[in-house]
């Protein structure tokens, strides 16, 4: 298959029929092997790596700390990427797709500043800090619940679409400038992202690199939260486009009786 | 385009309310503030400028659900999208208009109530011209907000928890120049990036809200 046919067999699934019956035959494989890893990964990190010398076993919330914050940010990207396909091809998948992701996004910033919280107690000796880490992570928050008050306010959902579109964009731009806003604006006590960074993690063991012991449980962490993301995502659209229907054959009934 | 200006700074003068309340606003806040912190004036003075640049941005906000609200409500919203003037060119004017009633009497308040809180003597020019830079991005940023809740019924609310991540840069860039200016400091980084916002929001935003606009007047 040449590139160009690959790419429109990639928009059939903007059909929300064929999204349906892809994401019912493939959602199983996303549930378990997401709550495999999850599993494998929490019981692997939590039980048998040994506590680090300095953070005695606090270090061991890295397992949630870590994907979620990951998933986090990655979450906005999907919406800023299903927002754009909604503006120029106006697919209602990807509307929707978009809408599916914004709780998830808003639940796992949650998670992250709760676990930075709960492991800053002890280990910086205060629940939060305004430290540029934590407050991006602040303003993206509030980035997705406006986001999510906007699609909730607007009750024609084309309309709603296209607004929250928009200030997806627009709210990209302003969340990377604020990223590095708060960036200039105080040195932060956050240490570095050592875990994505190949040198620090292919290298050897260097002072700032995650040791492989707790590297390998929170790869498989990492990867349980990405499939159990995409699990979410596709669940979560499939209900939006039910929702959708239901709307429109209750409208039918009404109108033709 | 200077008829639309001038009517709407008309309605802002003379049909009471747009026009003073920012001010009044503004000027309420800063005069709190020492019976909510006490008075001493070394303290006073070290949040000065944080203070007077919060102050600025929420009586900003406050007057933004006014905006782009009333014209849609008795209609003539419409009847400028229809205009021979394009809709960005009404976006722009409506943010210069709300910056003339609010932003710049802000600007020219901000000395005065800079004496209240004891602000450094450097301070005071650099509190101006921060002002005077980071006002106008205020005024687009939350014409963007207002277009976007415009059709809503109660959207007070929304257009705040919509704008106030957007404004979180602007503050930033703007307090600190505030700050560094009042303790002696070099300003010459967050001068610039206030001013590089400005330009930026100035530049591209009015297109995003004609934008909006567009699509809640469909």
């Amino acid at each position: 298959m040449s590139i160009a046919a690959k790419a429109n067999a990639l928009w059939e699934y903007a059909n929300p029929r064929k999204f349906l019956a892809t994401s019912e035959r493939v959602l199983p494989f996303f549930w378990i092997t997401s709550l495999a890893c999850i599993c494998v990964g929490l019981i692997w990190g939590f039980f048998f790596t040994p506590d680090d010398y300095k953070q005695g076993s606090t270090v061991k919330i890295i397992y949630l700390h870590v994907p979620a914050a990951l998933m986090a940010i990655n979450c906005w990207l999907m919406m800023l990427v299903t927002s754009l396909v909604w503006l120029v091809r106006r697919h209602h998948v990807s509307a929707l797709a978009a809408r599916a992701a914004a709780p998830i996004g808003i639940v796992m910033t949650m998670i992250a500043l709760l676990t930075g919280a709960i492991w800053g107690q002890p280990m910086w000796g205060t629940w939060w800090a305004w430290d540029p880490r934590l407050t991006s992570f602040l303003i993206l928050f509030l980035f997705y619940l406006g986001y999510v008050a906007l699609w909730e306010a607007i009750e024609d959902p084309d309309t709603a679409a296209d607004l929250t579109s928009v200030l997806c964009l627009v709210g990209s731009v302003f969340a990377i400038l604020s990223r590095y806003a708060v960036n200039f604006w105080n040195q932060g006590l956050h240490q570095g992202a050592s875990v994505m960074r190949a040198a620090a993690v292919t290298g050897a063991d260097t002072e700032e690199k995650v040791s492989n012991v707790f590297f390998y449980p929170l790869l498989i962490c990492i990867i349980g939260f990405v499939l159990l993301f995409i699990a979410l995502v596709l669940y979560r659209t499939g209900t939006e486009i039910r929702a959708r229907r239901i709307k429109a054959l209750m409208a039918r009934e009404r109108v033709g009786g | 385009m200077i008829a639309l200006l001038l009517r709407d700074l008309k309605l802002a003068f003379r049909a009471g309310g747009g026009f003073g309340l920012g001010l009044a606003f503004f000027l309420i806040v800063t005069v709190m503030v020492p019976f909510a912190v006490g008075p001493q004036s070394s303290l006073l003075s070290t949040i000065a400028p944080g203070v007077l640049w919060l102050g600025a941005l929420l009586a900003c906000l406050l007057s933004l659900d006014r905006l782009l609200a009333l014209d849609w409500e008795d209609g003539s919203l419409d009847l400028l999208a229809t205009a021979p003037l394009p809709l960005e060119s009404v976006v722009t004017i409506k943010a210069l208009a709300h910056w003339l009633t609010t932003g710049l009497p802000l600007v020219l308040a901000a000395p005065f109530l800079g004496v209240l809180l004891n602000l450094p003597v450097p301070g005071f020019f650099w509190l101006v011209m921060s002002l005077l830079i980071g006002t106008p991005a205020m005024s687009v940023i939350g014409t963007f907000g207002a277009a976007l809740t415009v059709g809503l019924k109660r959207g007070g609310l929304l257009l705040s928890l919509l704008v106030l991540p957007l404004y979180v840069p602007t503050l930033i860039f703007g307090a600190e120049v505030a700050r560094r200016g009042a303790t002696a400091m070099e300003v010459q980084t967050p001068l610039l990036m206030l001013a590089g916002i400005t330009a930026a929001t100035i530049a591209l935003l009015p297109f995003a809200s004609a934008a909006v606009l567009r699509i809640n007047l469909r």
